[in-house]
């Protein structure tokens, strides 16, 4: 893996961060700090803030006070720091957002050619070898629209690896499938958090976040209500409400736990 | 191809029942029906025409039209035929339609992705012109044009001077004119070719930033290469050119070429007005591209103007090409309102002049609703070509 000269900088640092949608306090002082190679899942009821989290760490969502800095590089208003840290931070959504008007093949390669100037053969070959990885390669000269869920979330994988990030972020990267898609996306996100990728995933899939995060965030109000590793926080939950959230989603949990 | 546990019934019966037969009886006798009515229509008309003594069929066409027309594109006079009146009506016509489409299809995409803008007051300015255009009849914008806006300009000696050489005055407008001595032709295909040439090299250097990561200063060598064909042509074929510069002489300017006010009205008028309802249509385009298309690429590391060229256009293009195409036509159609300043189009000049001279309304008015009904199915075709082009795969 590459890694910048400043080894010890966290991969992504959040301070005092404060979000409103107009008179909505969304997000409340939120502080986290992911080290570089670190698994961090994110969990929460619906409207707790976790996507709006993760989407400010991009800059899809703009933040009101506070600072966040990923990969040393502080978010804001400059537009080139902007630039610099999409092309380093990966991020997949819930509804994988391929581009349909593209082939597999040239989804991936759209970025890495028109951001970072990779010849197309070069580009080419990356892809495929990506494709590779998310075990799709014979799908590559089809359409998004031909392909399954799950094949298109893969691709969504195969074409934010194209861009060689440093972190990734997943915005729910399982919840618009069916069950039995679910498992191979989430094979995939396995295979990727052993290669030692930052990692930064808002799920509900609780067999993934004890596999694979190193530390679960949970959120509740737009705040981060508690922080643990996994098994601490899955056996033994310190609040109330983190209590509340994980017996709703274990009492009917067959996603779940099936995953 | 039948059930052998159900044996089909034989007989005429079956026919009646069978799915595909009735619907070739059907149509059968709907075309009877049709027939039938213009038949109708055809012998009562015939019968009428006599009557009256109206002479019918195409030989009008090769009489002497007797009429001047203000504005032609090739020669024409009095002692022409009517048939040559008809050309320099449907060029007049297609003049302005061509004009028109070209400047409309630009300004409206520009007021459309202007009016999504980020900046608040050139989205809100976008959207005002739109709303007023578009809320206003042509038929008004047209007059008010020719009336209030060209008509009250100031007599040649009083002329508005655009830099000494072009003047605006209520003749119209009035511009240097080259006389090509020799190699005006040559001279002309080669800035055709080195435009052709620029083009393609702009392609060509896409695919090649695409294969290797490597750009080239595309517009400064693009002009280059445009100029040079011509420049080359101009040399070899030892071109001489005259420009006639419009000067004052009397009354009027003398010299240069004259656009006149009714072709600047009508198309003024015609494409401010159509750009409008482009502007909506290119707007509705790309508000349909889902706005997680825009985040996906804009998370990739896009610049926002190559998340527009890359992600956005390609998809909206789908959204905005059928009623485009329908904007293209209704602007053919909406030329006849040419009539209301005179303009000499097809509208005008033969289903206008021509009619009232020779008396011929039936063949007149068929000539002309064949004509337009011709432009707007070539119109259709070109852009349904596009359109399958741009269209989306594996849906």
């Amino acid at each position: 893996m590459p890694r910048t000269p400043s080894e010890d900088t966290p991969a992504i640092s959040i301070r005092h961060l404060h979000k409103w949608y107009g008179a909505f306090h969304v997000l409340r002082d939120v502080n986290l700090t992911v080290a570089r190679g670190e698994k961090v899942v994110v969990c929460g009821p619906s409207g707790s803030g976790k996507s709006t989290l993760i989407r400010c760490i991009n800059r899809l969502e703009e933040h009101q006070k506070g600072t966040i800095v990923v990969d040393g590089i502080e978010l804001t208003d400059n537009l080139k720091r902007i630039d610099r840290i999409r092309r380093e931070v990966g991020m997949l959504f819930q509804d994988f957002n391929l581009f349909p008007h593209l082939t597999v093949l040239e989804n991936c390669i759209l970025a890495p050619v028109w951001v970072r100037r990779v010849p197309e053969k070069e580009a080419v070959q990356t892809a495929m070898h990506y494709l590779e990885r998310v075990r799709i390669p014979d799908q590559a000269d089809k359409y998004p629209g031909q392909l399954s869920g799950g094949q298109q979330q893969r691709v969504a994988i195969a074409r934010c690896l194209c861009m060689n990030p440093r972190v990734m972020l997943f915005d729910e990267p399982t919840s618009a499938l069916d069950p039995e898609m679910i498992k191979e996306v989430l094979d995939v996100m396995v295979d990727l958090a052993q290669t030692g990728m930052t990692m930064v995933c808002v799920t509900h899939e609780m067999g993934f976040a004890r596999t694979v995060a190193d530390r679960v965030v949970f959120m509740d109000g737009g705040e981060i209500i508690e922080e643990n590793e996994p098994e601490a926080f899955f056996a033994a939950p310190q609040t109330a409400r983190a209590r509340e959230f994980l017996g709703q989603i274990l009492s009917h949990g067959q996603q779940a736990a099936g995953a | 191809m039948a059930d052998p546990a159900t044996p089909e019934p034989k007989g005429p019966s079956r026919l009646l029942h069978d799915r595909r037969w009735r619907a070739v009886i059907a149509q059968a006798a709907a075309f009877a029906l049709v027939a039938a009515l213009l038949a109708c229509a055809g012998l009562n008309m015939a019968r009428n025409l006599e009557r009256a003594g109206i002479a019918s069929g195409f030989g009008f066409l090769d009489q002497v039209a007797g009429f001047e027309i203000s504005q032609t594109l090739i020669e024409y006079s009095r002692a022409s035929t009517y048939a040559r009146a008809f050309w320099v009506g449907l060029l007049n016509t297609l003049a302005v339609s061509a004009v028109c489409i070209a400047a409309s299809t630009v300004l409206g995409f520009l007021l459309g992705l202007l009016r999504l803008s980020p900046n608040w007051l050139a989205a809100r300015l976008a959207g005002v012109y739109v709303e007023v255009v578009r809320n206003v009849p042509l038929l008004l914008q047209i007059l008010f044009w020719y009336i209030a806006v060209l008509n009250p300009l100031p007599p040649p000696r009083q002329a508005l001077d655009l830099g000494g050489v072009a003047y605006l005055c209520n003749r119209g407008l009035v511009l240097p004119w080259p006389q090509w001595e020799r190699g005006g032709l040559a001279v002309g295909l080669a800035l055709a070719a080195g435009l052709a040439l620029a083009w393609g090299f702009a392609a060509w250097a896409r695919r090649r930033r695409v294969r290797t990561g490597r750009s080239l200063p595309v517009w400064r060598l693009g002009a280059l290469l445009a100029a040079l064909p011509p420049a080359l042509a101009w040399a070899l074929a030892d071109a001489r050119v005259e420009w006639s510069i419009p000067a004052l002489s009397g009354f009027n300017f003398r010299g240069g070429g004259t656009v006149e006010p009714e072709f600047i009205a009508l198309a003024l008028a015609l494409t401010l007005y159509t750009a409008g309802f482009i502007a909506e249509n290119v707007r509705a385009g790309i508000q349909a591209v889902p706005r997680g298309q825009i985040e996906a690429a804009a998370s990739l590391g896009l610049r926002p103007w190559r998340v527009m060229r890359l992600v956005v256009v390609p998809q909206a293009m789908r959204v905005i090409i059928p009623p485009l195409t329908s904007q293209h036509m209704t602007l053919v159609k909406n030329s006849s309102l040419a009539v209301v300043i005179g303009y000499p189009d097809l509208m005008s000049v033969f289903a206008g002049t021509t009619l009232n001279q020779t008396g011929q309304a039936v063949e007149i008015i068929a000539i002309t609703m064949l004509v337009y009904l011709a432009v707007s199915i070539v119109i259709s075709l070109i852009m349904n070509w596009y359109n399958d082009a741009m269209a989306l795969k594996g849906r």
